[in-house]
């Protein structure tokens, strides 16, 4: 740096800050492509800055400057609602500009592959690509040939890191902490990124998890995640500090996984007789979209334990702190 | 490292400037407070402090992060990221004179990224400038409105403020920067 010209405060000036010491102010890598790259201080860092971006969402004015001039690309080969239009409120309310390719409309129904997409988008020179697409890996696949940023908004049954970031934040928010809580996940486990994501996030800040669904939904090998399996809802709910119910993924299940919806939600739905042998205070989480009356009872969705819709509130604010800190990263 | 402030009188020209905002405002209608992180905080809860001792109101007190603000921010410098942290304004600035604090005056870029935040928050009827410090070197039309002292320095020296909240005691220094 040529002179401080840049910089007003004094502590800027080639000392360091003499405040609470943070494990990372950084992201070490580029892209976001899933929990497993994180260590657990860069989560804390996304989280604790998520806080800050909270706040802005509550000004008359939602928007601050900080990555004005940059081009943000959305890139949904899936459909999605909730993730979709939260990573375009987040890109705007940090003034990038955002575009939203409609893969119905695109040159994909054409037959263009996946990397010929992403180089003929990397031309037009965007300085992040936000990435949802059916199969796993796709966006590692982005991140060796694109010079843009590339952020995972959900893989194939792989990873869908800004969810577990957010459904992390919303506990914190209610629980002061992770480490420590029983956190009692059920569903649909084999079809789910949502669960991959948020085991390797719960586990890396040390949250006791149980895993919980019918043996033909299990993930073979979940235990080597450090995780608690079992079929019995009863048993994976007993005292726990959070409920996380998954979605079962009709579109995903080819074959019978089991006999009936009916008979699913008998044995695996979410009642409200069921959730009081959760902690007294505990919370109820569903990453969306829901299934009514299949994996949870609407009275227990819509009822004063359930944070089902502050958890897409939060998504806003962890996904800006994600864009944030990625724009910021090393190189 | 020369001592510029010690404790003693980095608080009477806390006492001051409270007397002067009260003298130039004719009282404390209508005024805010809003510090500017880290420093600028307790600076400004140390002047609420002196204001409700002097005027016998209790003035609203806010804190400012600029960081999204800066206009250095994404330019990809040197050195770590800033790290965001939060705002808290828990009162409208509509209307209201706004006293905007800070620990030392130098570039004025910092004072123009909290001007640029402060009107995304309302319209204030007025914006004043408090600095504990104003050690020169202006790279923009900003002036402080309320000044604890006035220290010449060189560009390549450095002041630092140490305050109670933050660093254990109450002192500014005016150091040589490490080789840049």
């Amino acid at each position: 740096m040529s002179a401080p010209s840049n910089l007003d405060r004094a502590e800027s000036v080639g000392r360091p800050l003499r405040e609470e010491p943070r494990p990372a102010t950084r992201l070490r890598a580029r892209h976001l492509l899933g929990i497993a790259d994180l260590s657990a201080e860069e989560i804390l860092l996304i989280l604790d800055t998520a806080e800050a971006m909270k706040e802005i969402g509550a000004r008359p004015i939602k928007k601050v400057p900080t990555l004005r001039g940059r081009t943000v690309v959305n890139l949904f080969f899936e459909p999605s609602t909730r993730t979709r239009t939260s990573f375009e409120i987040a890109e705007k309310r940090l003034s990038a500009d955002t575009l939203g390719i409609a893969v119905g409309t695109s040159s994909v129904v054409k037959g263009e592959t996946l990397a010929d997409t992403a180089l003929n988008l990397e031309a037009m020179a965007p300085d992040m690509i936000v990435i949802r697409h059916g199969s796993s890996g796709a966006p590692h696949l982005l991140s060796r040939i694109c010079r843009s940023r590339i952020i995972n908004a959900g893989d194939g049954m792989h990873e869908h890191p800004t969810q577990a970031l957010l459904d992390a934040f919303t506990i914190r928010a209610h629980k002061g902490r992770i480490a420590g809580l029983k956190i009692a996940i059920v569903g649909d486990l084999l079809h789910s990124r949502v669960l991959r994501s948020n085991v390797l996030l719960l586990k890396r800040l040390g949250a006791d998890v149980w895993v919980c669904g019918p043996p033909t939904l299990m993930l073979p090998g979940i235990e080597q995640f450090g995780v608690h399996a079992t079929t019995s809802i009863d048993e994976a709910l007993a005292d726990a500090d959070v409920v996380m119910m998954l979605r079962i993924q009709l579109e995903r299940m080819q074959g019978g996984f089991f006999p009936s919806l009916r008979e699913y939600f008998n044995v695996f739905g979410l009642t409200a007789e069921r959730a009081r042998r959760a902690k007294a205070d505990a919370i109820i989480m569903h990453p969306g979209p829901m299934n009514r009356g299949v994996e949870i009872a609407s009275d227990v969705a819509d009822g004063p334990y359930s944070v089902i819709l502050e958890q897409v509130a939060n998504g806003v604010a962890v996904r800006m702190a994600v864009l944030y800190l990625l724009e910021g990263s090393v190189a | 490292m020369p001592t510029v402030m010690d404790a003693d009188r980095m608080s009477r020209a806390l006492v001051r400037i409270a007397h002067e905002i009260v003298e130039r405002n004719r009282g404390v209608g209508d005024l805010a407070l809003v510090g500017i992180r880290t420093r600028g905080v307790p600076l400004a809860r140390r002047i609420a402090a002196n204001l409700l001792t002097i005027a016998a109101e209790q003035i609203p007190t806010g804190a400012l992060d600029i960081t999204l603000y800066r206009d250095d921010l994404m330019r990809h410098a040197v050195g770590p990221q800033p790290v965001v942290r939060k705002t808290e304004i828990p009162f409208s600035i509509d209307d209201k004179k706004i006293l905007l604090v800070d620990d030392v005056l130098f570039t004025g870029r910092t004072v123009r990224a909290a001007l640029d935040a402060l009107i995304d928050f309302g319209r204030p009827k007025a914006i004043q400038l408090i600095v504990l410090v104003d050690r020169g070197h202006r790279e923009l039309p900003i002036r402080a409105d309320y000044v604890g002292r006035n220290v010449p320095t060189s560009r390549d020296e450095s002041i630092q403020v140490n305050l109670q909240e933050t660093d254990g005691r109450d002192e500014v220094v005016l150091q040589r920067a490490e080789a840049v």
